[in-house]
């Protein structure tokens, strides 16, 4: 036996105790108040009407979904705690939560869901409205708690449609036989989630407060959220410095201010957290205008542009250069589809093989008010095709008017992007299928590009089941797109969001920062 | 009576300004692209025809523009500045929400600068007649303000005041959450209220100094010396009433000017005012809330102009006497 030291005594105490101090560390901490920024303001506060990023920021904390996805785009429950699907692709089945309830009160049943999805969303959400007309049969309430979907042919993508903190379930009781669109309840949001709306003071902040009731016992964690609405870059980083604002996201900070952000002490960068919304930043080709009608042009512009450099100097790292029309993180991008390298000495060859005068005509790039960096952007391409002949002239305006420009066809080129959001069919196909050559939004199909061939892969894609046949058809479809190129793809979107490290649990999911922060909490909070 | 008379006039003259500047405004608005029915579509992701056509009846924007001024006036003329369907809000709530905090912004600006900026252009004068230094450093030091652009100031009294020195806050018009407390207002206040007197202090300082340096040197000061007044007593009651004249007309003209700066002011502190709310709407051509700035401010300038004219007839009792206006 080894005779007693009060060294080695001393010493197992200070272990124990270290060990223990850290332990009571990693145990989440309840109370505090989390700062975040709300920028821009939200038009609306409810993300089913209005599914605008900066809506779902706020509403997401509020109003629940179905379910959600994991980083690796896997569906994780939330108001759903369990589904099935048939082996025929026909019938989803859906159990809800126990015990659940909205702010106000009432209890949360298969009711509201069967309400959203069959009466609430078509009349909002035409998108969705459009795929429930063609694929489901019905949506039935089987019980209090339970859901079914029956379709009418298998259609791959409904979870992604039904999930993700796009469309929560709507209140029934709330929304039933009113205007959707204009229900007061759009700006004082009832929902199931783990805060309650307070306050929106307009300019200001958004005030949510801790559901003492929710669904889930000891959560969540942080007494309030407030949302500050600080619309100048430099006093966002200035608030954000000085710990008044907790969490900045990609774009509320300057591209060129993050590195120094990210270095202040207490400050962590990560890019994590919005692997579902996979943007894609490209430029929009008008296919209808010559000599950008001659797919072999839009190739030799795409040859013509050095993606890496727009990469690191102008979005300064906050990016990786776009390999296909679809997202190469996700699992519909084909690994081998052929890439536009930059090589002016190609660019210059296919202008030639095209045989058409690039220089014949002044080439319109509009510009709209997206910030610094895509300003720069367009000067820079306005440089890099002048060796190819081209005859760009840069057009600034206004987001309004950029907007109405773009959706009415009136531009030659202009940059844009679009996330993902999990399956292409729900969002990117927007951009190629023929029948949403629509003057209605910048997002639907302004190239004018119309691909028989391309529309009847989509048709395909959407009614075949997920497996290596329907990754053979996006890959089939992406090569076909890759060609003809009415979207010259530049970058995809990395989003750094820089956080005080106090911040704990924050980037958990797919769609993090729009989650509804149930686990978020503060180490140490501010009494 | 011809007191009353003389501000009857002004009056219906402003009266006519404001109409004047809504007619103005409601056509360049309507005449700029950007259709208010497709964006707000767009942001409700909506790819339907349908759907915006009939947002553009419910808004009227399917009717002849005349015919569409034609209705806004008349509902003006009803007291009813419309309603904003981006905020799904009636937009005289939308203004009356953010008219407090412009009006603190402004209204202490104005004090601030014009207070200070006459009582430091009588001192330089005053220091100038004596040959004294003072004169240099405030002439100097208003040249400096006005060559400063009022959002830099800004800017680096931020950092200067809030991220380095930890004194202020560096957004907003409260702190949230906590009860209210004018201190705790004050404070927000102190920094966007500098930011946006500084450069009208500038213009102050020298127009005073100026205005009095001529009343300084016209004959019935020499006649009041003459008569042994104290020479305090001269320049602040006997000089400076004439010389207040330009710069009362000066700040009943600077109003305008004051709004167009208090929104860069608004945007960088995150100012809840009508100037950011104004500027949102021109984003998303919500012409509603974008013509009720219009009319406030409008009505704002024109009043307070029709105000220093009143006093500018205190002062000198000669203006608008026989009916000259």
């Amino acid at each position: 036996m080894r005779p007693f030291s009060f060294r080695r005594a001393l010493t197992s105490v200070a272990l124990c105790t270290a060990l223990l101090a850290g332990q009571a560390l990693a145990q989440p901490q309840d109370g505090g108040v989390l700062n975040l920024v709300a920028q821009p303001e939200p038009p609306s506060l409810m993300h089913g009407v209005v599914s605008h990023v900066s809506t779902q920021y706020v509403s997401g904390k509020v109003l629940q979904g179905l379910l959600t996805f994991d980083t690796d785009l896997n569906p994780k429950p939330v108001l759903a705690k369990a589904w099935t699907i048939s082996p025929d692709g026909l019938t989803y089945t859906f159990d809800l939560q126990d015990g659940v309830h909205w702010h106000d009160g009432p209890a949360l049943t298969a009711d509201d869901v069967v309400f959203s999805f069959q009466t609430f969303y078509p009349e909002v959400d035409k998108r969705l409205g459009g795929i429930i007309t063609e694929y489901v049969d019905s949506i039935t309430a089987k019980g209090p708690l339970q859901v079914v979907f029956h379709l009418k042919k298998p259609f791959a993508p409904l979870l992604s449609a039904l999930g993700s903190g796009l469309r929560p379930v709507v209140p029934k009781h709330l929304y039933e036989h009113t205007d959707f669109r204009n229900n007061p309840y759009n700006l004082k949001p009832v929902g199931t989630g783990p805060f309650v709306f307070v306050e929106w003071k307009r300019g200001a902040y958004i005030k949510l407060a801790k559901n003492p009731n929710y669904w889930k016992k000891g959560l969540p964690h942080l007494d309030s959220i407030i949302f500050h609405v600080i619309p100048d870059g430099s006093s966002r980083a200035a608030a954000f410095e000085r710990n008044d604002v907790q969490v900045l996201r990609s774009g509320d900070a300057d591209y060129a201010d993050l590195k120094r952000l990210s270095a202040l002490p207490n400050v962590q960068s990560s890019e994590k957290g919005w692997e579902l919304y996979a943007g894609l930043a490209f430029l929009q080709i008008n296919t209808r205008k010559p000599p950008l009608n001659n797919p072999k042009v839009r190739q030799a512009i795409l040859y013509a542009l050095n993606r890496q450099f727009i990469v690191d100097n102008i979005f300064f790292g906050s990016g990786k250069v776009a390999q296909g029309e679809f997202v190469s993180t996700t699992p519909y991008h084909d690994p081998q589809l052929p890439q536009y390298t930059y090589d002016v000495k190609k660019a210059k060859a296919l202008i030639a093989e095209s045989g058409v005068d690039v220089g014949a005509v002044r080439i319109r790039l509009l510009n709209g008010e997206k910030g610094g960096a895509w300003e720069r952007l367009a000067e820079y391409t306005k440089q890099a095709l002048q060796p190819l002949g081209f005859k760009v002239q840069v057009v600034t305006s206004d987001a309004a008017t950029w907007f109405q420009r773009v959706s009415d066809w009136d531009f030659d080129l202009t940059y844009n992007f679009i996330f993902q959001i999990g399956d292409p069919y729900l969002t990117s196909a927007y951009l190629f299928r023929s029948d949403y050559i629509l003057k209605t939004s910048p997002f639907a199909n302004v190239s004018g590009y119309n691909s028989p061939e391309a529309d009847a892969l989509w048709s395909k894609i959407a009614d075949t089941p997920e497996g290596p046949e329907r990754k053979q058809l996006f890959s089939q479809l992406e090569n076909v797109l890759n060609t003809d190129l009415p979207i010259a793809p530049i970058f995809e979107m990395r989003y750094p969001t820089l956080f005080h490290t106090q911040v704990k649990n924050l980037l958990q999911t797919a769609t993090s920062l729009n989650e509804d922060y149930e686990s978020v909490y503060l180490e140490a909070p501010a009494p | 009576m011809n007191g009353v008379l003389y501000i009857g006039g002004r009056l219906g003259k402003a009266l006519l300004m404001v109409v004047a500047v809504l007619v103005l405004s409601f056509l360049l608005i309507h005449l700029a692209p950007g259709d208010p029915a497709l964006l707000l579509a767009g942001e409700a992701g909506v790819d339907d025809v349908q759907f915006i056509e009939q947002l553009r009846q419910t808004m009227g924007l399917d009717k002849p523009l005349l015919q569409q001024l034609l209705i806004y006036l008349g509902n003006i003329a009803h007291l009813d500045l419309g309603y904003s369907y981006r905020n799904q809000t009636p937009v005289w709530s939308l203004i009356a929400e953010r008219l407090p905090a412009t009006l603190a912004l402004m209204g202490s600006a104005f004090v601030l600068s014009s207070v200070l900026g006459v009582t430091l252009g009588v001192l330089a004068a005053r220091a100038r007649q004596k040959r004294h230094w003072l004169d240099g450093l405030i002439s100097h030091g208003a040249l400096l303000l006005y060559a400063m652009p009022s959002f830099w100031l800004a800017m680096l009294l931020i950092l200067l005041f809030s991220v380095s020195l930890d004194w202020l806050p560096a957004f907003g018009m409260e702190t949230v959450g906590r009860d209210f407390s004018l201190l705790d207002r004050l404070q927000h206040l102190l920094l966007p209220c500098l930011s946006l007197s500084v450069m009208f202090l500038a213009l102050y300082i020298h127009l005073t100094r100026a205005a009095v340096l001529d009343a300084l040197a016209q004959e019935y000061v020499r006649t009041a010396h003459a008569k042994g007044l104290h020479p305090r007593r001269i320049l602040w009651v006997h000089v400076l009433r004439n010389a207040l004249l330009p710069v009362v007309t000066f700040a009943g003209l600077q109003l305008g000017q004051l709004a167009s700066v208090a929104l860069l002011v608004e945007v960088v502190y995150s100012w809840p005012g009508i100037g950011r709310l104004m500027y949102d709407s021109l984003a998303q051509r919500d012409y509603g809330v974008l013509m009720g700035g219009f009319l406030v401010i409008s009505m704002l300038v024109v009043g307070f102009n029709v105000l220093t004219d009143v006093l500018c007839r205190v002062l000198d009792p000669r203006i608008g006497a026989g009916g000259q206006g």
